[in-house]
């Protein structure tokens, strides 16, 4: 018997070997199954609505709610291209794009290189050092905006997409470094001693022991960094000062007040911003989760 | 080269000092180049945007702060306004109290206790049925969305129009309504929250899934040999069992109600008025965004204060599984 099943009930219930048993056993359960088909609609009923209007027509929407589609029966892709187009939310796509895979690979790179030196590598004050970087793990961004804010404004790099690369990299740093200096530590030491033996340099550990074997960790980690610069939307409301370099979760914010409730646009502009990280967790979902329980509970 | 022996003496000194604890240490010689190259570009940007940002801010929150710059001296003065001449941060005048930190503390109670509880429980229920997998995948997906498209998933669930909102839709069937969800005091924290829970249980869910696994089987076997009834059973081993993931993720998510931001202003502004705002939001609305740098510094330090306990409990969790 597994775990999962010693969880579900008295053992006398399994493998039911009556007609009569199965049926038994299926009506112990009718109140389980209802209550999960009820969890599922409700997780389920407000995506797929805003999907389903994401597709329609705008004066459809105007008539009917989205539930009464199936007597209506019509779709359009007017509503993407109308966001996509005269909304700006393609050159919006794109910036998401450029502000995205830098500001993953950068905080990627730098913080395995430190979750190396504060794992393998000894010097003085190191364990000290690794729990400042544990306890600015709960600084919240705000407190850094001003200064910051003031150390860019005379460079200029608010207006251009420097400013929002550097403090999603630095604001990334201390969870990855926790992560990955966790899952470095627990590589065996007998490895990495012998390639010392051997002669190998720690640039040469770091490329050819460390991060191979470490691919599901630095791969949880970009991931969940990717998905939230992919996400955000405060720090760009603060770092990213030109219209025309604005992520989607700005441009949507400014089709929400602009017009607030024309939801064709709103439905396909949120969709739009939704379609890569939906992509992400379905073809990446083992990593997705292995890296969300290294990061809370252990 | 010509550092190489003050090197060795150091290592030789670690050596010495530690060598009772480590037996292989030999091999792990005290290496100052490879040290500053793997950690500088990490410590360097720390120090600059983290580290350094952290004192001025807290400097600043005692002074004018006229740019962004330090200008006057204003002692606690900043505080003094924040706690007892803003009714939009916190208001002890009314019954109950207002304000950007009482609906944090609502939110602390509500969002924490109500994703916990239904986290719980899915993580149970589905743990009970063959498609377990399908229904965690569906709770658990909003946690891939951005909080600006949850915002409008769920202003759009909340629609005052029957025929756009499916929530007033459905209140429509039994004659309630139409209610304007976001745009009445009464309802509009009780809407964002239930819309947060929505977007965290989830996480709880798959969390705690997965502290249920580790349950041994022969600890819930023994109990039914011996006659414990499911009630007894989830109440006597299962809930004591998981109250340490438990704990992480009330700490966990009563951290993301201090940070929380997006959602509140995407969906409401921290409207109507200021009645759904919360401390992250007037940090950038009062304080950022209308140029009172003094203010907003000292809104940031409320929520650094805030999050301080969190700090050392991470602190000595992290400090006790190192010793262990």
């Amino acid at each position: 018997m597994t775990q999962h099943n010693a969880l579900a009930g008295p053992a006398i219930q399994e493998h039911p070997r009556t007609l009569a048993g199965r049926i038994v056993k299926v009506l112990n359960r009718t109140p389980i199954h209802i209550a999960l088909a009820i969890i599922g609609l409700v997780w389920l009923a407000p995506t797929i609505g805003l999907l389903v209007t994401s597709f329609r027509p705008r004066s459809d929407i105007q008539a009917t709610g989205w539930w009464e589609t199936l007597s209506t029966l019509r779709f359009t892709a007017e509503n993407y291209s109308a966001v996509l187009g005269a909304q700006g939310m393609l050159q919006a796509f794109i910036n998401n794009l450029i502000i995205s895979i830098p500001s993953t690979l950068l905080p990627l790179t730098i913080a395995s290189m430190a979750a190396y030196a504060f794992s393998w590598v000894k010097f003085p004050f190191r364990d000290g050092l690794f729990l400042i970087v544990v306890a600015l793990l709960m600084v919240p961004a705000q407190v850094a905006f001003i200064p910051v804010l003031n150390l860019f404004k005379p460079l200029g790099w608010t207006q251009g997409y420097i400013a929002i690369w550097l403090v999603h990299t630095a604001f990334a740093l201390p969870f990855g470094i926790f992560l990955l200096r966790n899952f470095f530590i627990t590589l065996p030491r007998d490895l990495i001693e012998a390639a010392r033996i051997d002669g190998s340099s720690d640039i040469g550990i770091f490329r050819t022991i460390v991060v191979p074997l470490s691919v599901p960790a630095i791969a949880a980690y970009g991931i969940f960094q990717f998905l939230w610069v992919w996400n955000d939307l405060l720090m760009a409301l603060v770092f990213v000062q030109k219209n025309t370099n604005y992520p989607m979760t700005l441009a949507i914010q400014s089709l929400l007040s602009q017009y607030g409730t024309e939801w064709h646009l709103l439905a396909a502009g949120a969709f739009l911003l939704m379609v890569v990280p939906l992509l992400v967790f379905f073809s990446l979902q083992r990593y997705f989760v292995q890296g969300l329980l290294a990061g809370s509970v252990k | 080269m010509s550092f190489e022996p003050l090197e060795l003496a150091k290592d030789q000194v670690a050596i010495g000092k530690k060598s009772g604890k480590r037996p292989n240490v030999s091999a792990e010689r005290t290496n100052w180049p490879a040290a500053l190259i793997f950690s500088a570009p990490a410590v360097i940007l720390l120090i600059v945007f983290l580290v350094y940002p952290t004192i001025y801010t807290i400097g600043l929150a005692f002074n004018r702060g006229r740019q962004g710059a330090f200008t006057e001296w204003v002692g606690l003065n900043n505080f003094v306004q924040l706690f007892t001449n803003d009714p939009s941060f916190i208001n002890f005048k009314t019954f109950p109290p207002s304000g950007a930190i009482w609906n944090n503390i609502l939110w602390i109670i509500f969002y924490t206790g109500f994703v916990l509880g239904l986290g719980l429980l899915v993580a149970t229920l589905a743990s009970r049925v063959r498609y377990e997998a399908v229904i965690k995948g569906i709770v658990f997906l909003p946690m891939a969305i951005a909080a600006t498209a949850l915002a409008v998933i769920w202003k759009f669930v909340y629609a005052p129009d029957a025929n756009t909102g499916l929530l007033n839709a459905i209140l429509g069937v039994i004659h309630v309504g139409p209610i304007s969800w976001l745009g009445d005091t009464a309802f509009v924290n009780a809407a964002l929250i239930a819309a947060g829970v929505w977007a965290s249980v989830g996480f709880a869910t798959v969390i705690l899934s997965a502290a249920l696994k580790g349950i041994p089987t022969e600890v819930l076997e023994a109990a039914r040999t011996d006659g414990a009834n499911e009630r007894q059973i989830f109440f006597r081993i299962i809930l004591p069992m998981v109250s340490l993931p438990m704990s992480v993720l009330a700490v966990t998510l009563i951290v993301n109600v201090i940070k929380l931001f997006d959602l509140i202003f995407v969906m409401t502004g921290g409207g109507p008025g200021t009645s759904s705002r919360v401390i992250a939001f007037t940090f950038y609305q009062d304080g950022l965004s209308s140029g009172q740098f003094g203010k907003a510094a000292a809104v940031a330090l409320v929520m650094l204060i805030v999050l301080i306990p969190v700090m050392i409990f991470n602190i000595r969790r992290f400090r006790q599984a190192a010793v262990v």
